[in-house]
């Protein structure tokens, strides 16, 4: 791991009319780790992802402060918001099959990309479906429908979709409220294999998926940032912040 | 005993079932004035119905013959219209729905649609007279009655496209923002392809009231009579006057003394049995689309 930060937030604030959802938050993600951010309903998760990627522009009302910098460059100034939502991957907490067969929901954002090579398209899909581990259960109906599939599946076809326009960083929200164990698992590992190549943030209620999985981990509460380390001391019983203590070993009150 | 039946529970049946009833008849009592309407038009006008109505002209001073000027009217002055107001409709209804911001100048346009939406036909057709046929100088013609007829269609139109629009759900298109599509991609991909058949509804549900309006073609366009080829299918030009079936109505009932019964009833049924085709299309068409729904 190197330690080139790759996203850097300054001073973050987000209000939705007169309602805070974030309130002044500075912290940096370093390249190629991955990122855990826990906290509980309400803090705040969700809204700084959509400030990341700018998708927080659809919600009129909201009224966004400071800056974020991915690789340097300030999204909130950047030009071309487009090639900025390529460069993240954005898994949402329910799944979403688009109303298009399982091919085209993965072909959807290279094409919207402008990518047209029949062979090129083919090699991702396979690719795709393949990390998000679900090319082994659709390869043989790609032209059914993506709305079709089983919710777990969908969820998966949504993480392939977020890996579709080769993204540098991924964001998964709660990917795993939608599916079994078993799959869970067989995703965190392709999670641990993606790191290789990119930036994972882990927005998750599951505290012992970000145990698991991540390198540092931060509690967001309120919008505030509580507390942000590496893993290892946010679960080691004796966090900075007792209030990380109790939100991680469940007595949060 | 755990399911067994108390004289509540009874009760609570007992009115269910008559609930059930009366909602029933009350939805079953609208075929009743349908079925006797039309009943009644084609009983009184069956000695006219025939082919030849359908392709022959009026004859011997509209007192009797067919209708042939007149349906090939209504369908120039239906085409026309809806030709111009479907498209406009369908882009105004996406710019609302799609792209605008909840600011004064739209909310505007919202206000605009709905009143339009409310206004009563005469008033359409003394805006279409004192616009198409004086202001814009089109005269009395083909051109200002579409007009019109496009004015007094074309704020449906962009709600009920708009309603189509809204169905879908914004997660699909969450979705392929999250993934870089631009609001047209994200449109053109998931959002008109799921919201095509509310669309089309709409603007067939149109075809049948520019068929049937009176007021708004009686002063910009359409006349009392005209000679027409018997089967000739393009007998008007866009900048003369037409016939049309609602119009020839009107005349036929209430101008033409001596005119043989059964005629005017006889238009009636034309003009009844034409929107039933266009709405049964509709549903039909409705079916079709939504059987390949794709969630
Ligand atoms: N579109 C919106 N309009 C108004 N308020 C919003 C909107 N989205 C979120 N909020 C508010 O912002 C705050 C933070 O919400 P957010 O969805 O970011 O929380 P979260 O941490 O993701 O919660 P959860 O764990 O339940 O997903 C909440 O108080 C929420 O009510
Ligand atoms: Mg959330």
């Amino acid at each position: 791991m190197t330690c080139t930060p790759t996203i850097a937030v300054r001073d973050l604030r987000l209000a939705y009319g007169q309602k805070e959802a974030i309130r002044g938050i500075s912290f940096e993600i370093l390249r190629n780790e991955i990122f855990g951010i826990i906290g509980p309903a309400q803090s705040g998760k969700t809204s700084l992802l959509h400030c990341l990627n700018r998708t927080i522009d659809f919600t009129p009302e909201a009224r966004v402060s400071g800056s974020i910098r991915v690789d340097g460059e300030d999204v909130r100034q950047t030009r071309n918001i487009f090639a900025l939502r390529r460069k993240i991957g954005m898994v949402a907490p329910l799944p979403v099959g688009l109303p298009l067969s399982i091919y085209d929901n993965v072909a959807f954002a290279p094409r919207c990309a402008g990518m047209r090579r029949r062979s090129e398209l083919e090699a991702i899909v396979e690719q795709c479906l393949r990390q998000a581990a679900l090319w082994d259960e659709v390869k043989d109906r790609l032209d059914s429908l993506g709305t079709k599939l089983s919710g777990g599946q969908q969820q998966r076809l949504t993480i392939a979709r977020a890996l579709s326009h080769q993204p540098e960083i991924l964001c998964l929200d709660e990917f795993s409220i939608a599916i079994d164990p078993v799959t869970t698992m067989r995703i965190e590992d392709v999670l641990k294999e993606l790191r290789r190549s990119m930036t994972i943030i882990l927005v998750t209620n599951l505290t012992q998926q970000a145990r698991r999985l991540a390198d540092r981990t931060l509690f967001l509460w309120k919008g505030r940032i509580v507390e942000l380390d590496h893993t290892d001391i946010i679960f080691s019983g004796k966090p900075a912040n007792r209030q990380t203590y109790e939100y991680v070993n469940g007595i949060f009150g | 005993m755990m399911f067994a039946i108390t004289p509540h529970v009874r009760r609570k049946q007992r009115h269910e079932t008559i609930a059930k009833w009366v909602f029933f008849g009350m939805a079953a009592s609208m075929i009743v004035p349908l079925v006797l309407i039309i009943g009644y038009l084609v009983e009184r006008a069956w000695p006219s119905l025939s082919l030849g109505f359908l392709i022959d002209v009026p004859a011997r001073g509209m007192k009797e013959g067919g209708v042939w000027p007149a349906l090939v009217g209504t369908i120039y002055l239906v085409v026309l219209s809806l030709a111009v107001s479907a498209p406009v409709g369908v882009l105004a209804a996406v710019y609302l729905n799609e792209y605008a911001r909840d600011n004064w100048f739209n909310r505007i346009i919202n206000l605009a649609v709905i009143n339009l939406a409310g206004v009563p036909s005469i008033v359409h057709a003394l805006f279409g007279l004192g616009a198409f046929v004086y202001a814009a100088r089109f005269g009395y013609s083909i051109i200002s009655a579409s007009l019109t007829l496009a004015i007094m269609t074309l704020p449906v139109i962009i709600a009920s496209t708009r309603e189509a629009l809204a169905s879908v759900p914004r997660t699909f298109r969450e979705a392929c923002w999250n993934v870089g599509a631009t609001r047209w991609q994200t449109i053109k991909a998931v959002v008109l392809p799921n919201s095509i058949s509310g669309i089309l509804t709409g603007i067939i549900l149109q075809v049948s009231r520019a068929a049937g309006e009176t007021a708004p073609i009686m002063f910009t366009g359409a006349v009392f009579f005209k000679a027409v080829q018997k089967g000739d299918f393009f007998p008007y030009r866009l900048h003369e006057q037409c016939m049309a079936l609602s119009m020839h109505l009107y005349t036929l009932s209430t101008q033409v003394p001596g005119v043989k019964e059964s005629v005017p009833f006889a238009t009636a049924v034309l003009l009844l049995g034409a929107v039933i085709l266009v709405n049964a299309t509709a549903i039909i068409l409705r079916g079709y689309l939504r059987a390949r729904k794709k969630w």
